[in-house]
């Protein structure tokens, strides 16, 4: 089973609840995401780290790894 | 764990180039748009760099992301160190962080190049 968007931001949000999540599905395909991250949880944190965080939360064992996902990821401003 | 005969061919050749691209394909035929896209981000730079084409070879094509710990393909490595992705490439090009690590590393390439 492919992933859905939905899936991509449940799984992004499961793993940092205070994400700002936008998924857009490049070629409406369910294959080619693009995913616009906004988390506090990546302050201080290099870019590597941050999309390190993104694979990881979407490295669930039993789903199909996505064919291609371009990541986007800004630090939120912490209140 | 990274076959050992895999992890020191990547080692010789991050080591043996200051910039090298792992990438689907070859820097004048790409296979890929994401690799495409880190390739167009290293000439508009001008930056002399060695493509590997992990399509080419099996054991390269798992054994580069189990040796940066990184899933995706394209993989930049400046002077040995791992920078990241084509979305990294791009969010550091647009804010000249690309530009500054080059730089700092002294690696060569086209300091006019702008991004509009």
């Amino acid at each position: 089973m492919p992933m859905t968007a939905e899936d991509i931001e449940r799984l992004i949000v499961q793993a940092l609840p205070d994400a700002k999540v936008k998924i857009t599905d490049l070629r409406g395909d369910g294959d080619h995401y693009a995913a616009h991250i906004e988390s506090a949880a990546f302050a201080g944190k290099p870019l590597v780290q941050q999309h390190r965080m993104v694979y990881d939360a979407l490295a669930v064992p039993g789903t199909a790894p996505l064919h291609a996902l371009s990541i986007t990821t800004v630090v939120a401003n912490q209140a | 764990m990274v076959d050992p005969l895999v992890a020191e061919r990547i080692h010789a050749d991050i080591n043996a180039n200051d910039v090298v691209l792992y990438m689907k394909g070859t820097p004048v035929f790409p296979q890929c748009g994401f690799s495409a896209k880190a390739v167009n981000i290293l000439n508009m730079l001008g930056v002399k760099f060695k493509g590997v084409d992990i399509l080419a070879d099996p054991s390269l094509r798992q054994g580069i992301k189990d040796f940066s710990d990184w899933p995706t393909i394209p993989q930049l490595y400046i002077k040995g160190e791992f920078v990241g992705g084509c979305d990294i490439m791009r969010d550091m090009l647009q804010s000249g962080e690309l530009q500054k690590t080059l730089a700092a590393k002294g690696v060569a390439f086209e300091a006019s190049s702008r991004v509009g």
